[in-house]
C-alpha cells in the first residue's frame, strides 16, 4: 500500500506535465465505432450493430423528443396549468407494448441467423489449438507439428513496466505486438479449438468479429475465413480478466496468401518449431496496413 | 391539511436514548435508516477514490502509478464497494426512512433485526478493506469472483468470502423486515395498490434479495471449498466445471441489477408527478412493469456469458429473454414521458436528478439493447462498450436516484431545506462529469479496448484522458453533496409540512420533521385516502 502510495505521488508531478502531451502526438479521435472487419461474419456483425443503433436512435428521437417537448411546453414557469385527469390509457399503453415487441421480432430475426451461421464449424480447412496461459498465447498447427508461444514483444514489454520511463508513443504498435503472431492464409476456415492451461481467457480479434473464452478444461471452437485479398496484420487482446498481465498479452494474425502459407508452414518444420520468425517481419514493416488501428 | 397535523400532536415525545447508544442500539427506523445512509456514503467516497486511481492510471498510455495487480484489486473493490457498500445500503436506508412513513406504520415491523442487519455491514466491510492490507493484497479477481482465477488470491480469500456471507446475511434480514413490515404493517385503508411506487418497488426488490443472496452465498461458499478443502466443484482438473460457477453467479448476479435499480424506479416515480403537478401515469402497469422485470430477471442470466461456448438453442433463448425485458422497461419510460405530458413541469433539484435518470438510464438500456443481440456481443462483450453501458444504468440511473431521493426527503427528515442553488450547482458538474465520464467508453470498447486493462494501446488515448477528466470532474463534485446535506441539516431554512406542494403520500402527511415514531396511532381513514394513490 504504501509502496503504491509512494509511486503516486513520485508519479503526480511528471505525468501533470506529460498529461496533455499525447493530444498534440496523434488523433484518434476518429476511432468511435466498430471495425467493419475483413470476414464475411464480421460484416453481418457489423450490420446488425448498425442496424440494432439506428433502431436505438430512432426511438431516441421519439422518447427524447417526446420527454424535451414536455420540458419545453409544460413549464410551470410559463404558467402550464396541469391536466390532472391524465392518469392511464389502455389504448396508449397496449400500443406502447406491442410496438416495442414487434421491433423486437424485427430485430431477433437477423441475429439469430447470423448467430446460426456463427455456429456453424462445418466444412473447416484448417483448424489451430489456440491454450491461453498466463500470460501468453500458445498456438498449435493439428496435424502439422507447427506450435509456438506468442507473448507480448519486447519492446511494449520494456515500456509498459511501471514508471519505465518511455514513451508508449514511441513504441510501433504498443502492446498490440507479440514475438510471433499467429500465421493464417486468407480465404480459409480457419477453425480455433480454444482452451487454457491455468485461468479463463478469452480469444479476441475485433476485425474478425469474434470472441471466445478460452476455459481450462473445455473446448470452445470459433471460426473466421477471411476475405481474399484481405492480406495483413490483425491485432486483439485478451479479452477475459486473467491475472496480474491480463493486459499484456495480445494477439497478433497474420493473415498471407494461400501460398506463402504454404511456404511458411514448410520453413516452421524445418527450421524447429522454436525459431522465431523475425518479429521484424512481422511488426514495423507491415504495421502500416494494420488494419485494428486505422491511422487517423 | 390541517386535520393531519393534530391526529400527530402526541408524537413530539421523542424518548430516544441519547450518545453513541442512540446508534449502537438502534431500534428506531429512522436512526437505523440514517446509519445506513450515512455508510453507504463512506463507502461511496471510498469506491469512489478506488474509481480515481483508476482513472488516473488510465489517464494516458503507459504504467504511471500503480502495479498491475493492484490495478486488478482497485477495480474489483471498487465494484464490491460500490455495489454492495454504497448502492444496496443506500436502498435499504431510504427503505427504512420511508416505508413506515408511506404505509403508515410507527416503525419496521422487525426492529431488532434491524438493528442486526444494520451493524452486520460495518464488520463486513472491515473484513473486506483489511485485504488492502494482507500479503498478496486485495482480492484482484474481478468483484464476479470467476474461478480459477478468484483462487490464485492470496490470504484475501477467505477474507472477502466471508465479508460476503455477512453483506448477505444483511440484505437478506433486510429484505425479510422490509417484507414483513409490508405485508403487515400497512394502515387501515392502504391496499397494496394504494401503496406510492417506492414501497411497491421495494416490495419486490426485497423477494428478489431473499430468491438471489443464498444463491450467491452457495456459489462463494463452493469458492471456499474448493481452496481450502478439497473439493473440485469448479476445478477441471478434478472434475468441475469453472463455467458453472458462471451460470451460478449470473443467477445470483443478473437479479441483483434489478435490485440496485428496481428502487430507482420507485423513486423517480414518486419524483416526477410531483413536480409534474400531475398524478403518475399508469400507476397499476407501473406495478406489473416491475414485476415483470423482477420475473424476467430470473431468465436471462446467461447473456451474461454469451462467449464462453453455449449451445446454439441456449444463445437463441438467452437473446431472446434478454430482448423481452425492453418491453416492460419501455413502458416505464414511457408511462413516466406520459406523467409529464400536460403537467406543470419545475426543475428543483430532485427533479433535475430524475430526468437525468430519464433520460441517461434510457441511454443505458439502449447499450442493454445492443448488447441482447448475441453476435454483436460477441464484439461488445467485455470491452469498455460494457463499462459505459452499466455505469449508465447505475451511476445516473441507480445513484443519480437515490440522489433524488435524498434531496426530495430531506426536508421532512431534517425539517431544514438544502441550498437549491448548491444541490443545482451539484446537479449540473455531476451530469456533465458522467457524461463526459463514460460516454468516451462506448467509443473505446466499439474500437476494441477490453476492460479490466490497466494500460492500453495509444489508438485509445485520447478518449481514455476524456473518461478520466470527466471522472475527476465527477468524483470531486460529490464533496458539494455532503457540504449540501450538512449545510442543510446545521442552517438550513426551516422546512414546510409540505415542502413540495403537490407531493402525495402518507409521508407527507407527517409533520416536519418527521417524528421520531412515525405513526404511533394509524392514520385515520380519511388521511389514509388522501396520502395514497387512489383509482
Amino acid at each position: 500500500m504504501s509502496r503504491q502510495i509512494r509511486h503516486v505521488l513520485n508519479s503526480a508531478a511528471a505525468s501533470l506535465v506529460a498529461a496533455f502531451a499525447p493530444l498534440a502526438a496523434h488523433a484518434e479521435w476518429g476511432n468511435l465505432n466498430m471495425p467493419v472487419g475483413v470476414t464475411e461474419l464480421s460484416k453481418q456483425i457489423h450490420a446488425l450493430h448498425m442496424t440494432i443503433f439506428w433502431w436505438c436512435v430512432a426511438i431516441g428521437v421519439f422518447v427524447f423528443g417526446w420527454m424535451i417537448w414536455s420540458l419545453v411546453a409544460f413549464r410551470k414557469s410559463k404558467g402550464a396549468v396541469p391536466d390532472t385527469s391524465i392518469t392511464h390509457s389502455t389504448k396508449a399503453e397496449i400500443i406502447w407494448t406491442l410496438i416495442p415487441v414487434v421491433i423486437l421480432v424485427i430485430m431477433a430475426i437477423p441475429a439469430a441467423r447470423t448467430l446460426i451461421a456463427i455456429e456453424d464449424t462445418r466444412n473447416t480447412e484448417l483448424s489451430i489449438k489456440v491454450t491461453g496461459y498466463q500470460w501468453k498465447w500458445h498456438y498449435d498447427y493439428l496435424g502439422e507439428d507447427v506450435k509456438f508461444f506468442s507473448a507480448l514483444d519486447r519492446a511494449s514489454d520494456e515500456t509498459r513496466q511501471l514508471q519505465s520511463g518511455r514513451d508508449p508513443n514511441e513504441v510501433a504498435d504498443y502492446l498490440l505486438n507479440v514475438d510471433k503472431p499467429l500465421v493464417v492464409p486468407e480465404d480459409t476456415k480457419v477453425r480455433l479449438l480454444l482452451t487454457a492451461q491455468d485461468v479463463i481467457h478469452a480469444w479476441w480479434v475485433p476485425q474478425f468479429g469474434m470472441k471466445k473464452d478460452a476455459i481450462p478444461g473445455v473446448v470452445n471452437e470459433l471460426w473466421f475465413k477471411v476475405d481474399a485479398g484481405k492480406t495483413g496484420i490483425y491485432r486483439g487482446q485478451c479479452a477475459e480478466l486473467c491475472g496480474r498481465d491480463h493486459g499484456f498479452m495480445p494477439i497478433v494474425v497474420k493473415v498471407v496468401t494461400k501460398e506463402e502459407y504454404k511456404a511458411w508452414v514448410a520453413a516452421q518444420k524445418t527450421g524447429g518449431t522454436n525459431e522465431a520468425a523475425p518479429a521484424a517481419e512481422a511488426a514495423p514493416t507491415v504495421a502500416s496496413v494494420a488494419t485494428t488501428a486505422p491511422q487517423g | 391539511m390541517a386535520n393531519t397535523t393534530t391526529a400527530h400532536t402526541h408524537d413530539d415525545h421523542d424518548h430516544k436514548p441519547h450518545g453513541l447508544k442512540r446508534w449502537l442500539y438502534a431500534t428506531n427506523h429512522k436512526d437505523i435508516g440514517t446509519m445506513y445512509l450515512v455508510f453507504a456514503c463512506v463507502m461511496f467516497f471510498l469506491g469512489g477514490a478506488m474509481a480515481l486511481v483508476i482513472r488516473a492510471e488510465l489517464f494516458q498510455p503507459g504504467l504511471q502509478f500503480v502495479d498491475p495487480s493492484f490495478f486488478n484489486s482497485m477495480t474489483t473493490m471498487h465494484a464490491l464497494l460500490m455495489i454492495f457498500g454504497a448502492v444496496m445500503p443506500a436502498w435499504t436506508g431510504l427503505a427504512n426512512w420511508m416505508v413506515p412513513m408511506q404505509i403508515g406504520a410507527p416503525d419496521m415491523a422487525l426492529p431488532r433485526l434491524n438493528n442486526f442487519s444494520f451493524w452486520l455491514l460495518p464488520f463486513a466491510f472491515t473484513l473486506l478493506l483489511l485485504t488492502l492490507f494482507v500479503p498478496g493484497g486485495a482480492p484482484a479477481g474481478g468483484w464476479t469472483l470467476y474461478p480459477p482465477l478468484s483462487l490464485q488470491a492470496g490470504d484475501s480469500f477467505p477474507l472477502t468470502i466471508f465479508a460476503i456471507h455477512l453483506m448477505g446475511i444483511s440484505s437478506i434480514l433486510g429484505a425479510i423486515n422490509v417484507v414483513v413490515t409490508i405485508m403487515n404493517m400497512r394502515a387501515p385503508g392502504m391496499g397494496l395498490l394504494n401503496m406510492p411506487l417506492f414501497c411497491w418497488t421495494w416490495l419486490i426488490t426485497a423477494y428478489l434479495l431473499i430468491a438471489v443472496m443464498p444463491v450467491l452465498a452457495g456459489a462463494v461458499t463452493m469458492l471456499l471449498t474448493d481452496h481450502f478443502f478439497g473439493t473440485s466443484f469448479f476445478t477441471a482438473a478434478g472434475g468441475g466445471d469453472p463455467v458453472m460457477f458462471q451460470h451460478i453467479f449470473w443467477f445470483f448476479g443478473h437479479p441483483e441489477v434489478y435490485i440496485l435499480i428496481l428502487p430507482a424506479f420507485g423513486v423517480v416515480s414518486e419524483i416526477i408527478p410531483t413536480f409534474s403537478r400531475k398524478p403518475l401515469f399508469g400507476y397499476e402497469s407501473m406495478v406489473y412493469a416491475s414485476a415483470s422485470i423482477a420475473f424476467l430477471s430470473f431468465i436471462v442470466w446467461a447473456h451474461h456469458m454469451f462467449t464462453v461456448g453455449m449451445p446454439l438453442a441456449g444463445q437463441l433463448f438467452f437473446m431472446l429473454s434478454t430482448m423481452l425485458i425492453a418491453v416492460p422497461t419501455g413502458v416505464k419510460v414511457f408511462n413516466w414521458c406520459a406523467t409529464m405530458w400536460k403537467g406543470s413541469i419545475s426543475f428543483e433539484t430532485p427533479m433535475l436528478f430524475s430526468l437525468a435518470f430519464l433520460f441517461l438510464f434510457t441511454i443505458g438500456g439502449f447499450s442493454g439493447l445492443m448488447l441482447a443481440i448475441v453476435p454483436a456481443d460477441f464484439q461488445y462483450h467485455d470491452s469498455y462498450f460494457v463499462v459505459a453501458h452499466f455505469h449508465y444504468v447505475l451511476v445516473p440511473g441507480a445513484v443519480f436516484a437515490i440522489m433524488a431521493g435524498v434531496y426530495y426527503w430531506l426536508p421532512k427528515w431534517s425539517g431544514r431545506m438544502y441550498n437549491e442553488k448548491i444541490g443545482k450547482l451539484h446537479f449540473w458538474l455531476s451530469t456533465i462529469g458522467v457524461n463526459v465520464l463514460f460516454f468516451p467508453q462506448h467509443f473505446l470498447g466499439l474500437a476494441g479496448m477490453p476492460r479490466r486493462i490497466p494500460d492500453y494501446s495509444t489508438q485509445f488515448a485520447d478518449w481514455n484522458m476524456v473518461s478520466s477528466v470527466g471522472a475527476f470532474i465527477f468524483g470531486f463534485s460529490q464533496l458539494l453533496f455532503v457540504y449540501v446535506i450538512w449545510n442543510a441539516v446545521r442552517s438550513g431554512e426551516k422546512a414546510p409540512q409540505r415542502p413540495w406542494e403537490s407531493a402525495q403520500g402518507l409521508d407527507w402527511e407527517l409533520p416536519t420533521p418527521a417524528p421520531y415514531h412515525s405513526w404511533e396511532t394509524p392514520p385515520s381513514r380519511d388521511v389514509v385516502a388522501q396520502g395514497t394513490v387512489q383509482h
